[in-house]
C-alpha cells in the first residue's frame, strides 16, 4: 500500500512537495485553506530576474499537479498537526505516514508604518498592490493620470526592530529593481527613484539586472531611508529623506510611493508549533531542527519543511527546497 | 473627517473626574486665560471636580532639557508633586504642558523599566522633604480631558467651528506638541503619526482638520533651540516651513496644545512679517493661533477678552466674525475691573491700517 504524506499549504511550495512526491510512488494530499492553488504567486506579475510570467510557472504546477491526480483539498485550513495527522477547522481529522508544512508566509501590512500612510493617502502603494495593478494591465495614479516621478522605498517591514521584524526579507531588493524596470517601460519618461538602505544582490543575474536598471533605464538609486510621507494639496506625496551619501537632507513630492514590503513568519506558525511542539526562530519563522544537514527536517520527527515557513526565499529556491523536503519526507515515511 | 480611524487603536485610559491639576511654567504669560478656562469649563460646564493646588512647582523640564537639571533632581520633584496628590486625596494627575507631560510620561515609564531608580527616588524625596509617595492612577494631558469631554462640550455649544455666513465648517490646522506622543506614542490619542486628541474636538465641534505636508514636523520649539539665541534662525526655519506648507490651504486658524508650539506659531508669524515681508493668513494678515482651551471657550460663549485672546500676537477677530460671534471692539484690552491693559503697537500681520506695513530690507 502507498505511503500518504499530507502537504500542507497549495502554493508553490506545497505543489513541487506534493509533484516531487507523487513521483517517488508515494500518495500526498494537499491541504490549501485558499479556494485554489497557487498561494501567494496569484497575486504576482512576471518574475525577477528573467521576468518570467508567474502565470507561466503557476500553470504549469497546476497543471502537472492536476495531471498527476493529486489529492487537493481547498478551503481546508489545518488547526493542528502531529507527525502522522492533521486536523481542520471543520472538524476532520487527516491520518498520514509524515507532513509537509508548507504553509508560507504573510505579507507585512504596510498600514503598520504609520509614517508613510499607506491607506491613507491616495497613491501610497504597496509592491503586493503594483503587481496587481500590473496583472489589471492599468497602472495609474488614482485620478487616473500617468505618474511622472516614482518612488520606491526598499525595507518596508523588514531590518526593522521598530515593527519587530530584525531580518532581511531578501527577495524585496531584487523585486524593487525589477518592478523599477517594469515601471520605466510603462512610463518611460517618468523620473523613477529607489530609497534603500543596502543592496543585497545575491542571486544569479540580480547585480547585472541592477547594473542594467541604472545605466540603461537611468532609474536613480538613493542610499537613504524615507522618513515620512504626507499628503500634498494637489493630491501627491510628499516624501523625506536623508541622502546618506551625499549626507544631506531631502524632500521631494511624488506622484507615487511604492512601498517594498517584506516578508514576514506566517500568522499561523505560532499557533501550529505550539500544539506541534515545533521550534521557532526569533524572527517568528519556523527553525528547521539544523541550518546545514537538516534544514528542511523539523525539531519533531515526521514533520518536515519547505519554502518560506523557515525563511524568505525566492521562488527558483522555494522550488529546489520542495525537493529536498519531498524527498526527506517520503524517505522518513519508508522507513 | 480624517481618513484615518487607526486612532481608535490608540486609546488610554482618562478619568472620568477628580483631577489633580498641575499648571504650566509659561502658559499663563503668554496664554493667560488658557488655564483658567479649563478650570472653569471643567467645573461650571461640566460639573467636575478638580484641585488647582497652589503648592506643586515646576516640574523642571525645562531645565531638564537644557542639561541643567539631572534625571535623579526631576525624578523627585515629579516624586514630590505625586505626593502632594496624595496628600491631598487625589489620583488623577492631569498635566496643562507638553513638556511636564512628557516628563511625566519619561519617568513613570523609568520608574518602570528600571525600578531601582523608583526606589533611588522614594530615598531622596524622603531625604530631601520627610514625603513618600504613590504613583497617579491615571496620567493625562489636559487636551486629553478636553478630547474625552468634547461631545458634552459639542452639546453645550453656543457657536460652531461653522462659517456663521457660509455655513462651510472652518479649517482648522490642528498642531501637536512633539513630546505629547513623539516620545511614547502610546500615551497620546492616535499615537505619534496620526494623533487625533485636537483633531478629535475640531471635528466634534463642526471644523474640518487641515491635512497639510509639514502636518508633522516640529514647530522649531525645542528648547535647545530657542534658549540658544545663536539657535533661534533654526528655531523659526521650523515655523516658517510650516506656515508655508499650510497656507496654501487657507486655514481659518491653527490650534495647539503645547504651550510652545501654540506661542511660537503665533509670534513667530509677526517676526517672520517683519524680516520678510510674508504673512500667511488671509487679506495680507496672519493666522490666528488659539490654545485648545481658547477654542473649547469660544465654543461654549466664553468672552474672547475674558479668555485672553487680546494677548496674542496675530489678532483673533477675523476669526470671531466667521463664528459670528459677538464681542466689544473697545473693551479689548480692557483688563479686569475695566483696567485698560495698554496697546501693542500694530504690525502687519495684524489687523493693522496698511500704511503700517514695510519692508525691513528697505
Amino acid at each position: 500500500m502507498k505511503k500518504r504524506i499530507i502537504v500542507i499549504g497549495g502554493g508553490v511550495a506545497g505543489m513541487q512537495t506534493a509533484l516531487r512526491l507523487a513521483e517517488q510512488g508515494v500518495e500526498p494530499v494537499i491541504v490549501e485553506k485558499e479556494p485554489e492553488l497557487g498561494g501567494k504567486l496569484r497575486g504576482w506579475h512576471v518574475l525577477f530576474p528573467s521576468f518570467t510570467p508567474a502565470e507561466e510557472v503557476l500553470t504549469a504546477l497546476r497543471r502537472r499537479v492536476n495531471e498527476s491526480g493529486i489529492e487537493v483539498l481547498t478551503s481546508a485550513e489545518v488547526v493542528g498537526l502531529e507527525p502522522r495527522s492533521v486536523r481542520l477547522a471543520d472538524g476532520r481529522e487527516l491520518h498520514g505516514d509524515s507532513v509537509v508544512v508548507a504553509t508560507g508566509f504573510t505579507l507585512f501590512d504596510a498600514s503598520i508604518k504609520e509614517e508613510y500612510g499607506y491607506g491613507i493617502y491616495d497613491n501610497v502603494l504597496t509592491s503586493a498592490d503594483l503587481e496587481r495593478m500590473f496583472n489589471e494591465g492599468r497602472v495609474a495614479r488614482a485620478d487616473g493620470t500617468a505618474p511622472r516621478r516614482i518612488a520606491f522605498l526598499h525595507c518596508v517591514g523588514s531590518r526593522d526592530e521598530k515593527v519587530c521584524q530584525q531580518h532581511c526579507s531578501k527577495v524585496c531588493c531584487i523585486t524593487g529593481v525589477k518592478q523599477a524596470m517594469e515601471m520605466k517601460k510603462l512610463f518611460p519618461e517618468a523620473d523613477v527613484f529607489n530609497f534603500y538602505m543596502d543592496i543585497r544582490m545575491f542571486g544569479p543575474g540580480y547585480e547585472e539586472m541592477y547594473r542594467e536598471a541604472q545605466q540603461k533605464y537611468n532609474i536613480h538609486f538613493v542610499r537613504g531611508r524615507i522618513s515620512e510621507a504626507a499628503p500634498t494639496i494637489d493630491g501627491r506625496v510628499q516624501i523625506k529623506a536623508e541622502d546618506t551619501l551625499t549626507g544631506r537632507p531631502l524632500r521631494m513630492s511624488v506622484d507615487m510611493l511604492v512601498l517594498l514590503i517584506g516578508m514576514r513568519a506566517n500568522d499561523d506558525n505560532a499557533r501550529l508549533a505550539e500544539g506541534a511542539g515545533l521550534n521557532r526562530a526569533s524572527s517568528g519563522f519556523m527553525a528547521p531542527r539544523d541550518l546545514f544537514l537538516g534544514n528542511v527536517c523539523s525539531n519533531v520527527g515526521g514533520i518536515f519543511y519547505a519554502g518560506a515557513v523557515t525563511a524568505p526565499k525566492s521562488i527558483g529556491e522555494t522550488l529546489n527546497e520542495a525537493t529536498a523536503a519531498a524527498d526527506a519526507a517520503a524517505k522518513y515515511a519508508e522507513a | 473627517m480624517m481618513k484615518r480611524r487607526s486612532w481608535q487603536e490608540y486609546q488610554k485610559e482618562i478619568a472620568d473626574d477628580r483631577y489633580y491639576y498641575a499648571r504650566s511654567c509659561i502658559r499663563q504669560n503668554f496664554f493667560p486665560g488658557s488655564e483658567k478656562a479649563f478650570i472653569d469649563i471643567l467645573q461650571n460646564d461640566l460639573g467636575k471636580e478638580l484641585l488647582d493646588d497652589p503648592k506643586h512647582s515646576s516640574c523642571t523640564g525645562i531645565g531638564y532639557h537644557s542639561d541643567i537639571v539631572p534625571l535623579e533632581t526631576i525624578m523627585t520633584v515629579v516624586a514630590r508633586q505625586f505626593s502632594l496628590m496624595n496628600e491631598a486625596g487625589y489620583e488623577n494627575f492631569v498635566t496643562s504642558c507638553i513638556t511636564s507631560f512628557g516628563i511625566y510620561c519619561e519617568v513613570l515609564s523609568t520608574w518602570n523599566e528600571f525600578p531601582e531608580t523608583e526606589e533611588k527616588t522614594r530615598e531622596n524625596l524622603l531625604k530631601a522633604t520627610g514625603r513618600e509617595f504613590r504613583k497617579p492612577a491615571s496620567l493625562a494631558h489636559t487636551s486629553d480631558v478636553m478630547f474625552h469631554f468634547r461631545d458634552q462640550i459639542a452639546a453645550r455649544a453656543k457657536h460652531r467651528l461653522v462659517n456663521a455666513v457660509t455655513g462651510e465648517p472652518l479649517k482648522v490646522v490642528e498642531h501637536i506638541g512633539c513630546h505629547y506622543a513623539k516620545i511614547f506614542p502610546k500615551s497620546g490619542i492616535g499615537g505619534s503619526e496620526f494623533p487625533y486628541v485636537l483633531a478629535g474636538m475640531i471635528e466634534s465641534w463642526g471644523g474640518e482638520v487641515v491635512d497639510y505636508p509639514e502636518r508633522r514636523h516640529c514647530c522649531g520649539f525645542g528648547f535647545r533651540n530657542y534658549l540658544v539665541q545663536a539657535n533661534r534662525g533654526y528655531s523659526i526655519a521650523n515655523s516658517h516651513k510650516k506656515l508655508e506648507s499650510m497656507a496654501p490651504y487657507k486655514p481659518d486658524f491653527i490650534v495647539a496644545n503645547c504651550p510652545g508650539c501654540a506661542m511660537f506659531l503665533d509670534k513667530w508669524q509677526y517676526t517672520i512679517a517683519e524680516m520678510e515681508g510674508t504673512t500667511y493668513g488671509q487679506n495680507g494678515h496672519g493666522i490666528p493661533v488659539l490654545t485648545y482651551e481658547e477654542m473649547a471657550g469660544l465654543v461654549l460663549g466664553y468672552d474672547p477678552w475674558a479668555l485672553g485672546l487680546q494677548m496674542h500676537q496675530v489678532d483673533v477677530e477675523p476669526l470671531l466674525d466667521k463664528m459670528g460671534i459677538e464681542y466689544d471692539p473697545a473693551a479689548k484690552y480692557l483688563g479686569r475691573n475695566g483696567k485698560y491693559i495698554g496697546k501693542p503697537a500694530s504690525a502687519v500681520v495684524n489687523c493693522c491700517p496698511t500704511d503700517t506695513i514695510y519692508d525691513i530690507r528697505e
